[in-house]
């Protein structure tokens, strides 16, 4: 890593996921405090009370570092991404915006009377309150995950060149962005898995432990039945059917299948393999027929385009670029014939592609065979960190799946903690939302590489003009704060987790009872 | 909805309420924060009066987010490169907020002195820098950046972070975070009981008057010792985006321009300069609240101060100033402007609607009986 653009990647990338290690449980954990609160002001029963005051203030040590870690992703795209800010923020930047006036707002302000509020505001005020934290989060999940679709498929927007950036023509194409909605769901609903896994395995831990039993088996049945719907969503509303759509979505596609070459419809499905890029094949590869065509494209009857097609169809489309790109130069330099404006015009679809081409020659119309060559083999991902990510997130998926369908089935069946097998299996699930949201995220965009924005803008043009110096220094800064401050959270999150709900200090649970020696007071009225 | 040339100006006025929206709201808790080790004299005290911003300071702070969102989606170019140019500036500015959240949500969750005493100065520092740098920015900004930018519209800036501390602009720094002493002391002075009360109120009568001469020095300076920029051929206010476009140079004086064409405009300074005075004097007589709307009256003054004497310039250039970036030749396209403008118009009252039943619930003092009632729940 010695130039600007990799380590500016680097810093983008561990900003990001570092900051999607906070983002999930609170979508998830937000709409679980909703439902305790709601059964709280249903049934009266102070139970539900204490279950949303503890699980609050779990989720409060969690949202700090969310919204720490916010403000980095916030002032990351200016800082070391200036060049991808002016190019494409008149798209990009408008759902960020909208986001901090639609839900970023709703979301702060709330939470402050959600944990503040309890002997201010009545009880539906306050469940109103807790709506608000919820529906906030989601809400800004989905204007992110519009802003983010749109890199990976750029829609409503076309480039100018007298303002040299992308401009908005249809704000409807780019919220309805097929990507956007696929997106959305997907996350959302991993987000909330990462809620319900989170609620299990700490409540398993107290199951297992026999203490606090009643306040334990109620949490672990309302995470099993909001898990079991989560995951569902996750899987059945998985991101691939957006992978239909847009050419750099058809790689990431090909890539994570290792998909070499196009076969007839409907394609099989590699379930396992070793990517041999050099070979452009895959080795040993185990396959199911039809499973491919079936998950991308839902279908039978469309194909599923391989890499090779792929890489040939963007040799094509480099050479015209290269053409768009000496015609931009001359209208920059103000050549402005009706004549140029219009072949300009014509060829501007595959701008994206020359640009492609500045990453080996400075003057992109002068670009000799070899460097083409060169450009037309980084236009699609690395094969073998695509196929191996994406089997672990769908591995851990499944595995979900039977752990929340097992936890759903035995709080139905009334047989909550009778297996205490199954209560370390919860236990030690922890991680594992986590583990496949992390490689999604790394699937989506390590997947969308060599582009920031898919056919229009290559990552490499997008850094800002900086030192290396200043990278280095920021990124050193960055990966220490974070550090300490991971470190500090799993702290208190470990300690509080472990006293469990005795930390509210209402001498009803456990610890307190233990210290005080009372009589043990009956737990719901 | 609106032609192009008044969506610009609408961005402006938004942009400027934005950010008058962050120095009034976190712009109190930010100086709490500052106070904090000040008038804070024991463990209790500091805990009463994080708590008395505990419930708001949340939602303050995307006061600061949506501003640095909406200059991102309505002035790209000056996002890109105002955050890129000021970069070690911007990444010491992060950092230091980087302890807000955590300082004041961890802070009381283990009770053990050197705990609390660290996070005490995380939460200072997170508080007390920011002002600090966002002031020595605007300092920078009004005597020019240098940077410049190629045909493709990539800027470069070609100065260093050391360049960014001269004179002007440490005076602006230094008198930016008297302001938002000024807001949390008055905040304080309203929220709190008994002695830090009154210690508020000391620090209030202190700072106000040191505001005001700071202002009346950096206004003195700017006029007399620091060029203004003009623009210099015709422009297009309905064009494209295209800063290239222009010719603009410096010129003496010229920050004073608008003041002489427009004479009303001299009212943001005169509100500027005089309404620290009334929050000096409302806390005399021990009108806390009234000093509060004083403070907060005087922020609104000296930023719109700023971007009057500037208009139509945002971020002017000091190698090349034909490169610098004006209201009408750095913004987003129509429709981005359009769809933003109506979402603002939607969403900004019901924020400040619900804002302020927010704040009317939690109205009211808290001293040593909110903390003993809320011993194990509050911050």
């Amino acid at each position: 890593m010695d130039d600007i653009v990799d380590l500016s990647r680097f810093q983008f990338a561990m900003t990001a996921m570092y900051h999607f290690l906070f983002v999930p449980l609170t979508l998830g954990l937000a709409w679980i405090l909703l439902i305790m609160e709601s059964l709280y002001v249903m049934t009266k029963k102070e139970i539900y009370k204490d279950m949303t005051k503890f699980w609050g203030k779990l989720f409060a040590i969690n949202f700090a570092l969310g919204v720490t870690t916010g403000l980095t992703m916030e002032f990351q795209f200016g800082t070391n991404w200036a060049y991808y800010s002016h190019y494409v923020g008149d798209v990009f930047g408008a759902p960020l915006a909208i986001e901090g006036m639609m839900a970023f707002f709703l979301e702060s302000t709330f939470v402050g009377l959600f944990f503040f509020g309890w002997d201010r505001l009545s009880k539906l005020q306050h469940l109103a309150a807790t709506f608000m934290v919820a529906l906030g989060s989601s809400m800004s999940a989905l204007w992110i995950l519009v802003a983010n679709a749109w890199m990976q498929n750029p829609v409503g927007a076309e480039f100018n060149y007298e303002t040299m950036r992308m401009e908005m023509t249809s704000f409807a194409d780019v919220v309805f962005n097929p990507v956007a909605q696929v997106k959305f769901v997907h996350t959302v609903a991993s987000g909330y898995v990462a809620g319900a896994m989170f609620v299990l395995a700490i409540s398993s831990y107290y199951l297992l432990k026999g203490r606090d039993m009643a306040f334990a088996k109620r949490s672990f049945a309302i995470a099993a039945a909001f898990g079991t719907a989560g995951i569902l969503c996750t899987i059945l509303l998985g991101d691939e059917s957006g992978y239909e759509v847009g050419d750099v979505q058809k790689a990431k596609l090909a890539a994570i299948e290792s998909e070499w070459d196009t076969h007839p419809a409907p394609a099989a499905f590699t379930v396992i393999g070793l990517p041999n890029q050099a070979e452009q094949r895959t080795d040993y590869a185990v396959k199911i027929p039809y499973a491919l065509g079936i998950i991308a494209t839902r279908s039978l009857d469309e194909e599923v385009k391989g890499l090779k097609e792929l890489l040939d169809e963007h040799e094509v489309r480099i050479r015209n670029g290269m053409i768009a790109y000496g015609l931009l130069e001359k209208l920059r330099a103000g050549d402005e014939t009706p004549e140029n404006i219009a072949a300009f015009e014509a060829a501007k679809i595959d701008l994206g592609y020359g640009l492609l081409v500045k990453r080996y020659a400075e003057n992109v119309v002068d670009a000799t065979e070899e460097q083409i060559k060169m450009a037309v083999d980084d236009s699609i991902p690395n094969v073998a960190p695509m196929f191996w990510s994406f089997r672990i997130m769908v591995g851990s998926g499944v595995f979900m799946l039977f752990v929340f369908l097992f936890a759903f089935y035995q709080s139905a069946s009334n047989k909550i903690g009778s297996n205490k097998t199954f209560l370390k299996v919860c236990l030690y699930s922890l991680p594992l939302p986590w583990i496949a949201i992390e490689a999604g995220w790394f699937v989506a965009e390590y997947g969308r590489q060599p582009w920031a924005i898919a056919e229009i803008l290559p990552t490499h043009m997008g850094v800002s003009s900086l030192s290396l110096e200043q990278v280095w220094f920021s990124i050193i800064a960055i990966a220490s704060f974070y550090t300490v401050l991971l470190v500090i959270e799993l702290f208190l999150m470990f300690k509080f987790a472990r006293l469990g709900p005795s930390s509210l200090k209402t001498g009803k649970y456990h610890f307190e009872q233990l210290e005080n020696q009372f009589e043990p007071i009956q737990e719901s009225k | 909805m609106f032609d192009y040339e008044t969506l610009k100006l609408i961005w402006w006025v938004l942009i400027s309420v934005l950010l008058i929206g962050f120095v009034i709201t976190d712009g109190f808790d930010m100086g709490v924060g500052t106070l904090l080790p000040v008038i804070g004299k024991d463990d209790d005290e500091r805990r009463i009066m994080i708590n008395s911003i505990a419930p708001h300071w949340e939602g303050n702070q995307v006061w600061l987010v949506l501003a640095a969102g909406a200059i991102f989606a309505a002035w790209p170019a000056v996002y890109a490169t105002a955050f890129s140019g000021f970069y070690v500036a911007m990444m010491l500015t992060l950092f230091a907020l980087f302890f807000r959240p955590v300082g004041f949500d961890y802070r009381s969750k283990i009770a053990d002195p050197r705990w609390r005493t660290s996070w005490d100065w995380a939460i200072f520092t997170g508080s007390t820098v920011p002002p600090i740098i966002f002031g020595v920015a605007f300092g920078n900004i009004l005597q020019g950046v240098p940077f410049i930018l190629d045909e493709f519209l990539r800027a470069d800036y070609q100065g260093s972070f050391l360049d960014l501390l001269n004179p002007f602009a440490l005076l602006v720094g230094v008198f930016s975070l008297c302001l938002f002493v000024l807001q949390g002391s008055t905040w304080l002075q309203m929220k709190m009981e008994d002695e830090i009360r009154a210690r508020a109120r000391l620090v209030t009568l202190i700072v106000a008057p040191v505001a005001v001469l700071l202002f009346a020095l950096a206004g003195l300076w700017l006029a007399n010792g620091i060029d203004g920029y003009v623009i210099t051929s015709a422009l297009d206010t309905s064009g494209p985006s295209n800063p290239l476009l222009k010719t603009a140079e410096l010129q003496p004086g010229a920050w004073l321009a608008n003041y002489e064409l427009h004479p009303v405009t001299m009212l943001a300074p005169v509100v500027g300069l005089l309404f620290p005075l009334f929050a000096l004097l409302a806390s005399i007589f021990n009108r806390s609240a009234l000093a509060f709307v004083s403070s907060s009256i005087a922020q609104f003054g000296v930023l719109l101060t700023c971007g009057i004497s500037m208009f139509p310039f945002i971020l002017p250039s000091s190698i090349n100033p034909s490169h610098s970036f004006t209201v009408w030749d750095a913004t987003s396209s129509e429709v981005t402007l359009n769809i933003m403008t109506i979402t603002a118009m939607i969403f900004l009252p019901l924020i400040l609607l619900y804002t302020s039943w927010g704040y009317f619930k939690m109205f009211g003092r808290i001293g040593k009986t909110y903390l003993a009632k809320y011993k194990h729940s509050a911050y």
